[in-house]
């Protein structure tokens, strides 16, 4: 059966106060909704995207006739998969500060009728998951069944269990951390330098122009080798040379692991802003739930919590290993909040949770089919 | 369910707080949780008997049951289940501490290694003894401590514990059905099951 998502666009026109001290009016979220809300409106799933996700979570849009655009979790999402939109309806929203239809730096600013571009505000985490709540509350949902997102969305799913803990009654934040470490803001740092020596980024003006593909391009480059981990480029790519037998001698591509990241590269360009991309990472080096929450104490940042987690890691994930996952469960614990933690054997790296994974498929269908029993 | 695990479970209290180390795919807790109504926490290392056990919609931490119990706060559960684990524990002393902290009773069960078969074997034959028990060779067993009844006993109070309850049981083949052992357990009971509390600790 097809899956059909609805797209909708909710707009705020009074706007938020950010974490920044500045207002943001008005805000629109874009966002798909999958399932029915039951009568009493208590099996609703939000799920959070990650950097370079949309609303687009599930199944295929309207306008996409020949079914060329799957979501991006639609291995998860959907009739009989494991947040099975038979029992679950299921809400995705693209983040504020993103480039796929809510309002970020390449929205018009309606002060000068222009694009924002770097007048645009820097946001949190939480600015993000505070619109957020805002359309769960348009939805008419007093509380969620479950928050779910891996990586940038973990971290909204965190986010969201501390800022609104009575919110959920779960949350299922995936190889994910509870703050970036050095090696993190370091990656997305290189990203956004990237970006910036482009000269067609003109400080953040080139919403007329081409833009700074270039920038993008390489920022794509290094962020999806975090992505990856050293055995997935092993499997995937080793040495092996593209489409020659022998080196070129120059500095055209030679290997295949150079071709696949300049063809990410290039495919990102296509549908990603480059400001966005500065503002999202921003946004993520700034998250820090311990310094929010708990004044820079992780014991104390947990101590507001009510829902269930369930926290997953991944064991070749380098970019937030499980040892971040782990302190996270141990602040838990010190709280005695009821935690799950699985750390599940993959070798592909911070992507395994977009990736098939049974196991991933599993702990979610139990997790949420427990929380709906409950 | 195995017969000792229904022995545990019976001095459970309805409604409490209930870790269960080394809880494998939950069967224990499972039953606990829809006959007890207790809150269900697990520890256990494998990663698929993890996602048993959060598919039956327990708690479960996956790590080594010596490091994970050292986070929680004293009193964290009103017991604390070691069913057939702490045989297979380098250092059971310090566990042994550690749980008593976290949780205000233990439910301690192991394999008894002075059960006759298992003398006889040693006497008659003279390899390291086996029973279906304990069926492993000496150099593939996970079970690198060799615990009796009344070695058990000596433990717990060396400790400054107290034994609240003691059950020995007698198990069949398969140890889904058994009896408890009045005389001579030490000799005749397959397992045995403590009840330790802090006493004056």
């Amino acid at each position: 059966m097809r899956l059909i998502s609805e797209k909708k666009t909710l707009t705020i026109p009074k706007g938020i106060n950010l974490d920044n001290g500045s207002r943001l009016a008005p805000v629109t979220l874009v966002y798909e909704t999958l399932g029915e809300l039951a009568p009493n409106h208590d099996n609703a799933v939000l799920i959070c995207h990650a950097l370079s996700g949309d609303s687009h979570v599930a199944g295929f849009l309207p306008d996409d006739p020949g079914d060329a655009h799957p979501g991006w979790w639609d291995l998860m999402v959907g009739p009989g998969k494991p947040i099975d939109t038979n029992k679950y309806f299921v809400i995705c929203a693209n983040v504020i500060g993103g480039c796929r239809g809510s309002t970020g730096p390449a929205s018009i600013n309606p002060a000068t009728g222009r694009p924002w571009g770097l007048d645009f505000p820097v946001l949190t985490i939480r600015d993000m998951v505070r619109v957020q709540k805002m359309l769960v509350d348009h939805l008419g949902i007093p509380r969620l069944l479950a928050v779910i997102g891996g990586s940038l969305g973990g971290m909204q799913v965190l986010e969201w269990s501390l800022t609104y803990p009575e919110m959920m009654a779960g949350a299922m934040p995936l190889a994910t951390t509870m703050r970036h470490s050095a090696l993190a803001i370091a990656f997305n740092e290189i990203a956004r330098q990237a970006i910036m020596a482009d000269p067609a980024w003109n400080h953040g003006d080139y919403y007329a122009g081409p833009g700074p593909g270039t920038g993008l391009a390489v920022a794509r480059m290094i962020g999806h080798v975090t992505y990856l981990s050293d055995t997935a480029l092993r499997q995937k790519f080793g040495r092996r040379l593209q489409d020659k037998n022998d080196f070129s001698f120059n500095f055209d591509v030679d290997f295949q692991v150079e071709s696949y990241l300049h063809h990410q590269g290039t495919k990102f360009v296509h549908r990603f802003d480059a400001n966005s991309f500065l503002y999202i990472t921003k946004a993520a080096d700034y998250f820090d739930v311990c310094r929010r929450h708990g004044d820079d104490s992780r014991v104390k940042a947990f101590a507001r919590a009510r829902t269930r987690y369930m926290v997953v890691s991944f064991t070749s994930d380098w970019l937030y290993p499980t040892s971040e996952a782990r302190e996270m469960v141990k602040a838990m614990k010190k709280n005695n909040i009821e935690v799950s933690f699985c750390e599940i054997k993959a070798d592909c790296g911070h992507d395994a949770f977009l990736l098939p994974n049974p196991r991933l498929a599993e702990l979610i269908r139990g997790f949420l089919d427990s929380l709906a029993g409950q | 369910m195995r017969y000792d695990l229904k022995v545990i479970s019976s001095w459970i209290k309805p409604g409490t707080k209930v870790m269960d180390l080394g809880c494998g795919n939950g069967e224990l807790l499972d039953f606990l949780k829809r006959d007890k109504q207790v809150t269900a926490y697990g520890i256990e290392e494998h990663e698929e008997k993890v996602a048993n056990c959060v598919a039956r919609g327990l708690n479960v931490l996956q790590g080594d049951i010596n490091a994970e119990i050292i986070d929680y706060p004293d009193d964290s559960f009103d017991y604390i289940i070691v069913s057939q684990t702490l045989q297979q524990i380098y250092r059971p002393g310090i566990l042994l501490d550690n749980l008593m902290r976290i949780g205000k009773k233990a439910i301690v069960s192991f394999p008894n290694f002075s059960h006759w078969s298992m003398r006889l074997g040693l006497l008659f034959y003279g390899n390291a003894p086996k029973n279906p028990q304990l069926p492993y060779e000496w150099h593939d067993s996970p079970n690198i401590r060799v615990i009796t009844i009344k070695d058990f006993r000596h433990f717990i109070k060396g400790h400054g514990f107290v034994i609240l309850r003691e059950a020995d049981i007698n198990t069949s083949r398969r140890d889904l059905s058994g009896r408890l052992v009045r005389f001579f357990p030490n000799l005749r009971a397959t397992y045995g099951i403590f009840k330790i509390g802090r006493g004056t600790k």
